[in-house]
């Protein structure tokens, strides 16, 4: 237990951490506040607006109609040979009041209901990143540095120091993961109640994005453990940090390029990314456009695939098993030099 | 290599010759092929983790994360030992680091990081206690505070292993040495056993008269001593006790006014055995010294593991 907290006490010291900490932080208030100045409550006066500027529409509309089937009678009536018009004219005709709806006119506005789900996934993004690049900073430093051999001549039980550290880790991850969770559910519940609405909101409701929520906390804890098992396999942060931008820029970016260029279906299948979405969203739904499905009504339908949630969950599962099992094996058995 | 309890045992060993992967070896850095070890009694690797909080230990050059400070570091190794907090400030008295202890680590000069891995050795109060190469980077007065404190805590009852290429100051810090050459002992004992196993018994001798050398040469040479006539003093090999060169000496009536055995030190014992003196002309490379096939003939007999 003393391992424990005094794992948790290097991670708390550790300066990276707390910048990353900080700037993570940083991005969720700017982005919180962004979504408040973006945003406006529709009332009364907003609906009056919208609705003035729906009937500026309609009537610019009726102007330009007439003025449009006048042009055309004229160049009838003159013998011009214009395809562009209909050959009466009189089908000119300005749309009807209720085509133009008030809504297209309303300002932005943020509905809980509706957007405070996705906006879950950025702040899953940004607790992943400081996860990841914390989590290969404070095992690969001290690897780098020495500290780990140093705390194996206090503790030479190897997989128990390992262990402890990312036990460390994690929970101080969880530290900043949950009330972060906790202030961005609050943050967005303020802006909606300020800049929009929390109309509809129901238990169920509530309950899903509580789910959501908590799915982005794993996501962040899978992605310190990779980069933790990354950077300890390596020795090194560089290691974690340079096999992440391998991964992005060769295996996603260039294997994107590839498969689209072999016009593989579903490609986006074979990308990391699509994992992380569906994992948050539950559900993604790739289509494929080459392939036709008819339908009854003889409509051409796109090919479709589901990546789903428990998908996501193999794939994260198959991910922490093969990187941290290879950091404890190679802990265990290679020279600490 | 055995260790008595209570003695500061010296480590020595060409570069290359194995002394830091023999303490890494003994400390679980790296796994044995082979053999055996025991450390205060407790054979390792298999059990280090019941004798590892008895063992204070640094091994190469220090190492530190760069951005903690002093106190930092140590108190978050005492966190991992569940040493009190006190005892942190006790070590950073002990190696003269207290007025500098809340300063980065970074910012610290060799020796300095030196005296921070030799309080961190200590923080423990160890039985035991491994220093490879503790004086690297000290300067001349840390050098000596560094062997009085090897001395005082030896007084104390603590073991100290201790490896150096400094080989002046093991002499004067050490009461037994082990000398190893590519992974190979080629001596151990205490270090005056060792220096007189290796000494050449060579003898100065001087007379009231030097015309009375000739003569005195021919009465040693009859007696089975090799001589050497200098211009004002003989050279005499292969004497086992001096006194018997007194009595040849007395029974021709030539007194001497000088009978000097000449001292060697470990320095040039070490030379020998590894055979590490340089040749005026050559570059020794760093693998080149005395080779140790299978047993090691200058091991004295019964000095193997456990004797």
């Amino acid at each position: 237990m003393s391992l424990f907290r005094t794992e948790l006490r290097r991670l708390a010291k550790r300066r990276f951490a707390r910048w990353m900490t900080a700037g993570g932080l940083l991005v969720l208030v700017l982005v919180a506040a962004g979504m408040f100045l973006s945003n406006q409550k529709i009332g009364p006066d907003q609906l009056a607006e919208a609705r003035q500027a729906a009937d500026r529409q309609h009537q610019e509309q009726v102007r330009w109609a007439e003025q449009e089937r006048a042009n055309c009678e004229r160049a009838k009536a003159a013998g011009e040979n214009v395809d562009y018009y209909p050959a009466d004219c009189a089908e000119i005709s300005p749309p009807p009041r209720e085509s133009i709806e008030e809504q297209w006119f309303l300002p932005s506005t943020f509905d809980f209901r509706k957007s405070f789900g996705e906006m879950l996934i950025p702040l899953a993004a940004i607790l992943a990143l400081v996860g990841f690049v914390v989590g290969a900073s404070f095992v690969g430093a001290e690897w780098n540095t020495g500290g780990m051999m140093n705390l194996l001549l206090w503790r030479p039980k190897r997989l128990t120091v390992l262990l402890t550290k990312l036990g460390a880790l994690l929970t101080g991850l969880l530290a900043l993961a949950l009330p972060a969770t906790a202030a961005w559910f609050g943050s967005m519940w303020l802006v909606a109640n300020l800049r929009g609405t929390t109309e509809g909101m129901t238990s169920g409701t509530w309950q899903s994005f509580l789910i959501t929520g908590l799915r982005g906390i794993v996501l962040a804890l899978v992605a310190a453990t990779v980069g933790f098992a990354l950077a300890s396999l390596g020795r090194h942060t560089a290691m974690a940090l340079g096999g992440a931008i391998a991964v992005m820029v060769v295996g996603q970016v260039g294997l994107g390029i590839l498969l689209s260029m072999a016009q593989v279906r579903f490609a986006e299948a074979w990308l990391l990314p699509t994992y992380a979405i569906a994992w948050m969203t539950k559900t993604v739904t790739l289509q494929d456009w080459q392939a036709c499905n008819a339908t009854y009504t003889g409509e051409c339908e796109p090919a479709t695939l589901d990546i789903t949630w428990q998908h996501s969950s193999v794939l994260f599962g198959v991910g922490i098993v093969l990187f941290l099992g290879a950091a404890l094996w190679t802990m265990r058995r290679r020279d600490i030099t | 290599m055995r260790v008595e309890a209570g003695q500061v045992h010296g480590f020595l060993g060409p570069n290359g010759s194995g002394k830091t992967t023999t303490l890494r070896t003994l400390l679980g850095l790296i796994r044995p092929d082979g053999g055996r070890m025991a450390i205060l009694g407790h054979e390792v690797p298999g059990t280090l983790d019941q004798v590892a909080p008895q063992v204070g230990a640094i091994v190469e050059s220090p190492q530190f994360f760069p951005h903690f400070t002093a106190r930092d570091t140590l108190s978050l190794l005492a966190g991992a030992g569940d040493l009190p907090e006190q005892r942190v400030d006790e070590v950073l008295e002990l190696v003269g680091l207290r007025d500098r202890a809340g300063e980065r680590v970074k910012t610290y000069s060799l020796g300095m990081k030196q005296r921070l891995a030799v309080a961190s050795a200590l923080l423990k109060n160890p039985r035991l206690l491994i220093l490879d190469e503790p004086a690297n980077g000290l300067d001349p007065g840390g050098i000596r505070e560094m062997r009085t404190l090897m001395r005082n805590l030896s007084e104390a009852g603590m073991t100290v292993v201790l490896s150096s290429h400094i080989l002046g100051e093991i002499q004067l810090i050490c009461d037994s040495v082990t000398i190893i050459s590519l992974g190979r002992r080629v001596a151990f004992g205490p270090v005056d056993e060792v220096l007189a196993q290796h000494s050449s018994g060579a003898v100065r001798v001087r007379l009231e008269a030097v015309t009375d050398l000739p003569v005195a040469a021919t009465a040693l040479t009859r007696a089975g001593v090799r001589v050497t006539t200098n211009d004002d003093h003989l050279m005499l090999a292969g004497v086992d006790k001096p006194a018997t060169v007194t009595r040849i000496l007395a029974e021709q009536s030539l007194y001497v006014s000088e009978l000097a055995p000449i001292a060697v030190d470990l320095e040039s014992v070490f030379l020998e055995l590894t055979a590490t003196a340089p040749v005026p002309g050559q570059h020794r490379q760093v693998d080149q010294s005395v080779r140790i096939d299978g047993t090691a003939p200058s091991a004295p007999a019964g000095g193997g593991w456990g004797a």
